[in-house]
């Protein structure tokens, strides 16, 4: 055995310890990586889950025409005006009639959803004949009462809920008068003060406006820069300069984006703020550099041979890149516009710059409506006191993630299933 | 007409100019013997004279909606009698927006002056007439050209050339967008910026210790604009950046590293788009888990270790930060990586070095331009980041390097100044912009040295 | 042009062709167009390294085909065939560099001197310190000329001494017909060097770990003739000391540096002998034809 061979056993051992080291260093990176994925998403979801339920409480109702104040149910105006509060603080008057004390009836009154009214409200527009008439229904739970069923044991005990009220509920509870159903509301109203009223609908709506805007501009525009850098533009020294644009913008942080939002087009061109349009154009603008950069990566995938087959049967540039090019490339740049759309759809910073972070109810019915987006109404959330948000955000982010998985999948798909292969 | 019917309109009009076109240029064929002895296919002809219909009536359209409401503010304000008219730049904002609520009716007419209200009747009824004109001009426009277009259809002409040069120009006009944006965000925070020095000098506030802009109660107080020095912030960015970089680095260096070298390929198909999921959760989930996971358990782990730990540490907000970084640094990581030669790994193993020995001492000095470059375009990102922050660290600029503090950042600054309610002239809203200025230039400068060094890179191994 | 890069080797096998079947021709030896056993004399006594029945597999693919040959002391010997025929796949497999390849498999005994390279108590690390390797591309390490032919020494432990290190680095530069050329800029990159010294820093490189076999895997396909030259006359003067396998395309420089000659065919080894032999006297139609010309 030689001389080398020797020293090279010599320092086997430590070097085939420090092999290992430097592998349990990279497993352990990547497991910290998965497990923070992990957690965030299983925190969410428990945080969250709660809030596609909530809780109902059985009440004796009266419709009386005395309390609610009206004497026509066919009037629209009387129906809108009327006191259906009072209706159902009767009935829980009925119901408890030991409650006497005018603070005690308030704690009573507010077991009820302050929005639990509006239902009645329509079942009477619809059917009239129901004034005067005692029906049983279940009426929305205020989101103190909602969290105090939905939490175990101890956090019964630290409920906000003061002991009468805590008896009252157990009472109901016994007697098969409260019941858990789905949210539907969660999914069809618009933001609200009170947590068991609030719903996404609104910042869905005007995600998907401001998305479509975004969509209408950044697509046709991103795809028709990428075939002018790609295919016509003089290797100069102003394309480098646009190039080394486009890669910088890419980089720039969103926010910088609201800033240039905020100053030109609501300070410049005096558009309005807070509305789905303004959105749409910054997102524009942030998402354009990515969406240039796909497309000229799936247009310099299209082999030149084919440029050259089309050419030369006397297609002129243009006719080259309308007719073989931009088909074949497609794929790509729809990837890379889907992509684009995710970012888009998850970004917060630059809207808060515009105004879209106003306290808005009403569900937006066209992009130039004031609307909030869904990030948005989540970092709204997020913000707010009550604990009920806090699963109400987690809910909120639930559905913004279903959206953007739907979305990559989307994106992954296309790239699978229409990419070409040379 | 409102905007949406005029444009419906335009269109409309486009499609007319599109069919005569294409009806004129065929039946100009006829005669001759068939399309062939045209010069260009009917589909062009008919699109030239859509496109001389189209842009004139779009650019009169675009021009005149950019300008028309500064134009009326400046007739109305001129319409005001001599003495009324505004002394100075805020006092002539806040006469338009009093005028602009009397004439939307948010404002009763008999809560303000006479001149007011006379002012806010023009207004409307300049609006009026503007909107009409603009109707007038844009279907005449386009009409004008469309008939244009038409007649100038021949057998001899070029229409095919002129179309593609048309449509050409067009897609220039896509790609100028890019430059169109870098020189607004420059405008748009370089002027407000300037506006700011005015007030308060640059070097108070590029040097300055204490942050309060908060501090006007007032208008006529004393110092009422408060404090801008700006370092505590530039010191709360950098340590939150800081703590995501000793997070985002070491992990995503390795982690590229290993799934790149080491990992099966079953697990590398696994993991490295899992790791990438992290890249695409928006910014604003990771606020809400530092802000309400991750910060208290930060806090409550700091308790029961007898140490005090603010509510919202610089901790809580750089380590989540570093979780959202990871995967850009893993994945720059992993395109520089694979980007060394193969004939560098054979010559390292073939000289009888394991696998790390090679990774370390050949591959990522090999890489390190790379690496760097990564690492750059990385804290460009945490320095931007602006959720997290927002939700997760303070407000209150405490000067401090402890990571058990709360400290704010330029980004929360920004938010802050300009969300709410806001006087577009003050030195607190034209502060936010001056921050802008500082955060556009800094991470200009790490993202074109990131880009230079890593094209650079590139073409060495290329 | 045999152009069969170390780094897709698989997918360069893969595409490998019979050529006589691509042009249509029978097979030259009747039905069976390779020998059962090698022609000629592909063993020696007291072999440096001593090959039997080797198997080589990508995936499902079988690039060798049951080679069996030996490496004497101190010779040199040249493995030489058309493109893709696995002379390159059998060099890399001496020091175990298809390991690298995930889909690779070898099967068959493959000994250096008493001790069996599969053998799972092998240590990979110690074996290609023993069995150097120069590879078809010059592959100098992105530091300066000292730092690469430090590398093998540093990461073995071979010198204590920073004198110790600049003597072996002094020593292999020499070895190599280097030192002349570069010993005022030795802190220089390596990079910066003309393709034939790059190729000379990476022989001194190898050596530089003082292994008992270098294997150059077509060192000089990348090179111009002079260049060529120089390597040729280095690779004689080390075949004093080491002993030397060499893949090559070129058969005159197979004829010019090697003692005993190998020839494969489509992962065959279909004859081993003297060089003077195999070059003058071939005994296999599919030589003959190759030394002449016919094809590769």
């Amino acid at each position: 055995m030689s001389k080398t061979t020797e020293q090279v056993r010599q320092s086997l051992a430590k070097r085939y310890r420090a092999e290992k080291r430097f592998r349990a260093f990279g497993i352990a990176s990547i497991a910290f990586g998965l497990l923070a994925l992990l957690l965030l998403f299983t925190d969410i979801i428990g945080k969250g889950h709660t809030a596609f339920f909530e809780h109902y409480i059985q009440m004796e109702v009266t419709f009386d025409a005395d309390t609610l104040g009206i004497d026509d149910a066919t009037n629209q105006d009387q129906l809108n005006f009327a006191n259906y509060d009072g209706v159902i603080r009767n009935a829980l008057r009925e119901r408890f009639p030991q409650v006497q004390s005018r603070g005690q009836k308030r704690e009573l009154y507010s077991l009820i959803s302050t929005g639990a009214g509006y239902p009645l409200r329509d079942m009477l527009a619809s059917h009239p004949a129901l004034l005067g008439q005692t029906r049983t229904l279940w009426l929305l739970a205020d989101d103190d009462v909602d969290q105090y069923f939905k939490a175990d044991r101890q956090g019964r005990e630290d409920s906000r809920l003061t002991p009468e009220q805590k008896a009252w509920l157990t009472s109901l509870d016994d007697n098969g008068q409260v019941k858990k159903e789905f949210n539907a509301s969660f999914f069809t109203s618009g933001d609200s003060r009170e947590p068991e009223l609030a719903g996404i609908w609104g910042a869905v709506c005007g995600s998907f406006f401001t998305m479509l805007v975004t969509l209408l501009l950044s697509f046709p525009i991103g795809v028709a820069a990428a075939i002018y850098l790609e295919e016509f533009a003089p290797r100069n020294r102003f394309t480098d300069f646009i190039e080394v644009n486009i890669n910088n913008l890419a980089a720039v942080p969103s926010i910088i984006f609201g800033l240039l939002g905020l100053a030109i087009f609501i300070g410049l061109f005096g558009m309005p703020r807070s509305v789905p349009l303004v959105g749409g154009i910054v997102l524009t603008l942030m998402t354009l550099p990515t969406i240039i950069i796909s497309s000229r990566a799936a247009i310099k995938a299209v082999p030149p041979s084919i440029r050259e087959a089309a050419m030369g049967l006397g297609a002129s540039p243009m006719q080259v890149v309308l007719h073989h090019v931009m088909p074949l490339a497609m794929p790509g740049m729809l990837t890379g516009a889907i992509i684009g759309m995710a970012q888009a759809l998850g970004e917060t910073a630059p809207l808060l710059m515009i105004g879209m972070v106003a306290f808005i109810v009403d569900v937006p019915a066209g992009p130039v409506d004031p609307a909030t987006v869904l990030p948005v109404q989540i970092y709204l959330w997020a913000d707010s006191p009550e604990q009920s948000f806090v699963a109400l955000t987690s809910a909120a982010i639930m559905v913004l993630l279903a959206f953007l998985i739907a979305m990559n999948t989307l994106a992954v798909f296309l790239r699978k299933r229409l990419e070409r292969r040379w | 007409m409102d905007t949406g019917n005029l444009l419906l309109l335009v269109v409309v009009m486009v499609a007319v100019a599109y069919y005569m076109g294409r009806q004129r240029s065929m039946a100009l064929a006829r005669p001759l013997g068939g399309i062939r002895h045209l010069h260009s296919l009917p589909f062009y002809y008919a699109m030239r004279a859509a496109l001389w219909c189209a842009i004139p009536a779009l650019v009169v359209l675009g021009l005149w909606l950019v300008f028309d409401d500064s134009f009326i503010r400046t007739l109305v304000i001129g319409g005001l009698p001599a003495d009324q008219l505004p002394a100075s730049e805020s006092a002539r904002g806040l006469l338009l927006n009093q005028i602009n609520n009397v004439a939307s009716g948010a404002l009763p007419v008999d809560s303000v002056s006479p001149a007011v209200a006379a002012a806010a009747e023009r207004l409307g009824h300049l609006r009026q007439i503007s909107t009409m004109a603009l109707a007038v001009a844009v279907i005449v426009v386009g009409m004008l050209g469309a008939a244009w277009g038409w007649l100038k259809i021949s057998p001899q002409l070029r229409a095919r050339q002129q179309v593609e040069r048309v449509l050409q120009v067009l897609f220039m006009l896509c790609a100028l967008i890019a430059i169109l944006t870098t020189v607004g965000i420059l405008m748009s925070v370089l002027f407000e910026s300037i506006r700011f020095f005015g007030k308060i000098s640059p070097v108070d506030f590029l040097f300055g210790l204490k942050w309060s802009p908060q501090i006007a109660l007032r208008a006529d107080q004393v110092a009422s604009e408060g404090f801008f020095g700006a370092i505590p912030l530039f010191v709360g960015t950098l340590l939150i950046s800081a703590i995501a970089l000793i997070v985002a680095v070491p992990v995503g260096l390795m982690s590229a590293i290993y799934l790149a070298e080491y990992a099966h390929p079953k697990l590398r198909a696994f993991a490295k788009p899992a790791l990438e999921v992290l890249a695409g959760v928006p910014t604003v989930v990771y606020g809400f888990f530092a802000a309400l996971t991750v910060a208290p358990f930060i806090r409550n782990l700091g308790e029961s270790m007898g140490l005090d730990v603010a509510s919202e540490s610089a901790l809580a907000a750089g380590l989540v930060m570093g979780v959202m970084i990871i995967p850009f640094v893993s994945s720059l990581a992993d395109d520089v990586i694979t980007a060394v030669p193969q004939s560098l790994r054979d010559g390292s193993l073939g000289l009888g070095a394991t696998q790390s020995e090679t990774i370390k001492k050949v591959i990522i000095p090999a890489a390190l331009p790379g690496i760097m470059g990564g690492i750059l375009l990385a804290a460009s990102r945490a320095i931007g980041e602006t959720m997290i922050v927002v939700m997760a660290a303070g407000l209150s600029a405490n000067l401090t390097v402890n990571p058990l503090e709360a400290v704010t950042t330029v980004t929360v600054q920004i938010v802050t100044l300009l969300t709410g309610d806001q006087e577009f002239d003050s030195a607190k809203t034209l502060a936010a912009f001056a921050l802008g200025l500082m955060l556009f230039l800094t991470t200009l400068a790490l993202n074109v040295l990131a880009l230079r060094i890593v094209k650079k890179y590139r073409e060495e191994y290329e | 042009m045999d152009n069969a890069s170390t780094l897709n080797k698989g997918q360069q096998v893969r595409r490998a062709a019979n050529p006589l079947q691509a042009e249509g021709k029978p097979p030259m030896s009747n039905e069976h167009p390779y020998p059962e056993k090698t022609v000629g004399a592909p063993f020696v006594d007291d072999p440096k390294m001593r090959m039997r029945d080797v198997d080589v597999f990508y995936g499902d693919k079988q690039a060798i085909h049951g080679v069996s040959l030996d490496i004497g002391k101190n010779e040199v010997v040249a493995l030489i065939g058309p493109s893709g025929c696995g002379k390159s796949t059998f060099l890399r497999s001496l020091n175990r560099m298809n390991d690298t390849i995930d889909i690779c498999r070898v099967s068959g005994s493959l000994h250096l001197e008493e001790q069996d390279l599969y053998d799972p108590k092998m240590d990979v690390v110690e074996l290609r310190a023993r069995v150097g390797m120069v590879f078809q591309k010059p592959n100098p390490f992105p530091k300066s000329i000292y730092d690469n032919v430090a590398y093998g020494p540093r990461l073995h432990g071979l010198a204590n001494k920073k004198y110790d290190l600049d003597e072996i680095v002094e020593t292999s530069l020499r070895k190599a017909g280097l030192w002349e050329e570069v010993k005022d800029r030795l802190h220089q990159p390596g990079t910066g060097l003309s393709g034939g010294q790059q190729q000379r820093l990476c022989i001194a490189r190898t050596i530089a770990v003082s292994p008992e076999v270098v294997l150059m895997d077509e060192p000089c396909s990348a090179l111009d003739p002079i260049a060529t030259a120089k390597i040729e006359e280095l690779i004689a003067e080390l075949s004093e000391s080491y002993t030397i396998a060499i893949v090559t395309h070129s058969m005159q420089q197979a004829a010019r540096v090697s003692q005993r000659t190998a020839y494969f065919h489509l992962g065959h080894l279909v004859e081993m002998n003297d060089t003077d032999t195999v070059f003058t006297k071939p005994q296999h139609s599919l030589t003959e034809a190759y030394i002449t010309g016919r094809f590769g």
